[in-house]
């Protein structure tokens, strides 16, 4: 499959190979900088696609296999395109004892979607956090790089709400 | 650059962001625009100052004067009373205790740092992160001058083993001694890595210090390089960690630009490079050989030691690995020296230890408080106790891997030993408190519901062994648990523990065993009297109606099973087979007619 990698004009793509271009010269060997480039490329298409992975096999020269092994290990690396608002409800601990659970089947009651689901509108993907180091205000979630603390489920409603306005 | 009469700074922690720490910012700006203060008046953002329950936080130089709570609509006044009337506005400041100790004159007269030792966050809050001038005039880099100027690198092993400072990162193994084995390796290239992938739910103390003082951090490897001979360094760090990430990128451009990094550093012959490596939200990359795989481009698993990292990690080098906590304490050892530094904390465990304090609890924050400080001092005193006059249950200390302590233990002093003694582990620093609304059989399933979604896989006993261990707690939090559970449990977890080669499961079924060995009493009640004392375990729970009912009906129309009868003002009855226990009408009733048992 990876050798038949057709080179498209597409302008992220060749974003993300001047990137891996520049990581061949600093690194200490290609498979060192995986990550940093798996990184690379989910920041440019908001996930992994397999074209984006077959690309990486190919210029890197790792096999395809290890880079899928990779991507599926880490939790932050996303196989599927993602929805325009990413829903993150923190589960850490202190989250959950102020009742991060009521917040999070309060989300799921309102998109009709599980965890790491998408809603059929491409608006709202939902995914759990581990931390997100806001204990402070718990319980918080936090929707694309906006936090939200203190959260009850009435105020969630009124935050979905909010967003489905704005479309 | 005119001379400022007054300094403002704000925290743009988390919690402070969330009250709205940019908006009010740009509203200060325009004040002092408006007052002619613009130029007299500066005002910086800083890193979370710890105190976020009575965020945003903003603190007025000279007079070291503390607001809390503040909104844009508070700024006008505070311009024009305190900046230009020379009067601070009475009903914002942060009243407490007055004390007094060592690092908190910065701070104010307020109980919650009064009763704080500062030494890894010494800097944290009082200067601007991004601006590597604030952190020379705060002694910045003068460690750093003093060791390439005045001491051996193995001096400086000597000194920071000479100090006792253990690992920050949980385990505790002393610093000195981990250098000193990396030097004396033979191999000519050596690596240094700061492990700064914070992956405890409820720990954020390594965020906010890389945020509110990137250049501690930085020292502290550039020591640790000069101490074991590392060419190049790594720092390790959450991709979920932004801003921590933009501001340790800034540190290191700016730590280069002015000589303190890079080669030839501050014309000694030393050279010492570091690069920034994000991780990818994988909790067991908080281990550290399974960082070390992950830098190198794999899956993040753990492998057996020895080798131990000191003999052969990065690449197969001689790697020296520390917690961001660690490193942020070099520099202080250095200029301060061994003989200060292991004057503070007790015995076996030296100097401060940073802690985030969350759960039920007044002032949550964070806290680095000396070693040995007591549970009760950090929760009652510092934290402020536990909101609503509810009563404690237990308090959580290091992460999943941690273990609950109860009453009984509140004035163990903290340090490695001791906490370990009373069952659970120092870790990393969360401190989670736990008062009687929570169910102590729900929380080690919370826990162990996170250890074995985290586990790698690599291991048997961890990867199959925590998922039982989780099947049979959910069917206890069910009402299914059957008698020999409670055994089976402690049989499993002791063997998950002594056959599992890394520290994740090793420590996973920690939380469990530990609560166990405090709360039996509730595991019984669960299983043999299908109870959860606390409400929190949905399959256990009923619900009834009692005499305050005003037969309102309005129970009755929300039950989505139609499980209510009873007509209009008279007390209703709900028909527990029907029940599905959703807790709907318990939320929507207004007159607390509604038990939960």
């Amino acid at each position: 499959m990876a050798d038949t990698v057709v080179k498209t004009a597409d302008p992220k793509m060749a974003e993300l190979r001047k990137f891996m271009a520049e990581q061949k010269k600093t690194q200490y060997n290609d498979e060192a900088s995986l990550i940093a480039i798996l990184h690379k490329a989910q920041e440019l298409y908001g996930y992994l696609s397999v074209e984006a992975m077959d690309e990486v096999a190919v210029t890197m020269k790792i096999p395809t296999a290890h880079i899928w092994g990779v991507a599926t290990f880490y939790h932050y690396f996303c196989l599927t395109p993602k929805g325009k608002y990413v829903i993150s409800v923190c589960l850490g601990t202190a989250c959950y004892v102020k009742g991060a659970d009521e917040i999070m089947s309060k989300i799921k009651d309102e998109l009709k979607i599980k965890v790491g689901e998408t809603t059929p509108d491409k608006l709202f993907t939902l995914q759990e956090a581990r931390c997100l180091g806001a204990c402070g205000i718990a319980p918080v979630m936090m929707i694309n790089d906006k936090i939200y603390g203190t959260l009850t489920p009435k105020k969630v409603t009124e935050i979905l709400n909010n967003y489905r306005k704005q479309g | 650059m005119p001379v400022s009469k007054y300094v403002i700074t704000l925290c743009d922690g988390p919690s402070c962001m969330q009250k709205r720490s940019k908006q009010v910012k740009d509203v200060i700006k325009v004040e002092l625009e408006k007052a002619g203060l613009a130029d007299k008046v500066r005002v910086i953002t800083s890193g979370c100052l710890g105190m976020c329950a009575k965020g945003l936080i903003m603190i007025v130089n000279p007079g070291y004067v503390i607001y809390g709570n503040v909104t844009e609509k508070d700024i006008p006044e505070i311009v024009e009373k305190h900046l230009l009337k020379k009067k601070p506005v009475a009903r914002l400041l942060i009243e407490e205790d007055h004390l007094y100790n060592r690092f908190y004159r910065v701070f104010g007269d307020v109980n919650f740092f009064g009763k704080q030792m500062r030494i890894a966050l010494r800097n944290c809050g009082i200067m601007d992160p991004e601006n590597v001038d604030e952190y020379l005039a705060l002694r910045g880099y003068e460690a750093l001058a003093k060791v390439l100027t005045s001491m051996k690198p193995a001096e400086v092993a000597a000194e920071v083993k000479k100090a006792g400072l253990r690992g920050r990162g949980g385990a505790g193994f002393p610093t000195g001694l981990k250098w000193e084995f990396t030097a004396r390796e033979k191999d000519p290239v050596k690596y240094l890595i700061c492990n700064a992938d914070e992956g405890d739910p409820g720990a954020f103390m390594d965020r906010s210090m890389i945020e509110g003082d990137p250049h501690t951090v930085i020292e502290g490897m550039i020591i640790g390089a000069y101490a074991i001979g590392a060419k190049e360094g790594f720092v390790y760090i959450r991709a979920e960690y932004p801003l921590a990430v933009k501001r340790l990128e800034k540190a290191l451009a700016d730590a280069k630009r002015e000589g303190f990094l890079g080669d030839n550093i501050l014309g000694s012959g030393f050279s010492f490079d570091i690069e920034i490596r994000l991780g990818a939200g994988a909790f067991v990359c908080g281990e550290e050989t399974a960082l070390i795989h992950s830098i190198e481009g794999s899956r993040g698993m753990p492998r057996p030691r020895p080798p131990f990292p000191a003999q052969s990690g990065l690449f197969g080098k001689p790697t020296v690995i520390n917690n961001v906590e660690t490193w942020a304490n070099i520099p202080v050892i250095i200029l301060d020296g061994a003989d200060w530094f292991s004057s503070i904390g007790t015995e076996k465990s030296k100097g401060t230890k940073v802690f985030a304090l969350a759960g039920k609890i007044k002032n949550t924050g964070l806290v680095e408080v000396p070693m040995g400080t007591t549970l009760r001092q950090i929760i009652y005193d510092i934290g402020g106790g536990i909101p609503n006059d509810k009563k404690f249950k237990a308090v959580q200390t290091g992460g999943p891997s941690g273990g609950c302590l109860p009453e009984k233990y509140l004035d163990t002093q903290i340090d490695y030993d001791s906490l370990a003694a009373a069952g659970s582990i120092m870790g990393s620093g969360g401190m989670i408190v736990i008062d009687e609304d929570s169910c102590m059989v729900n929380m080690a399933k919370f826990f162990l519901q996170f250890t074995q979604d985290e586990s790698c896989g690599k291991c048997t006993p961890c990867r199959e062994g925590t998922k039982r261990m989780l099947e049979i707690l959910t069917r206890i939090t069910e009402g299914k648990g059957v008698d020999g559970d409670i055994e089976k449990l402690e049989r499993l977890g002791n063997m998950i523990k002594k056959s599992s080669l890394c520290g994740l499961g090793q420590s996973a079924p920690n939380p469990v065993l530990s609560t166990i060995k405090n709360f039996r009493v509730e595991y019984e009640e669960h299983i043999a009297a299908k109870k959860c004392r606390a409400g929190v375990c949905e399959g256990l729970v009923t619900y009834e109606i009692n005499a305050k009912c005003v037969g309102c009906g309005a129970c009755k129309r929300v039950c989505p099973t139609a499980a209510i009868a009873g007509s209009p003002k008279t007390v209703h009855v709900i028909d527990q087979a029907k029940c599905i226990k959703c807790g709907m009408c318990f939320k929507t009733c207004k007159f607390s007619a509604i038990t939960k048992k």
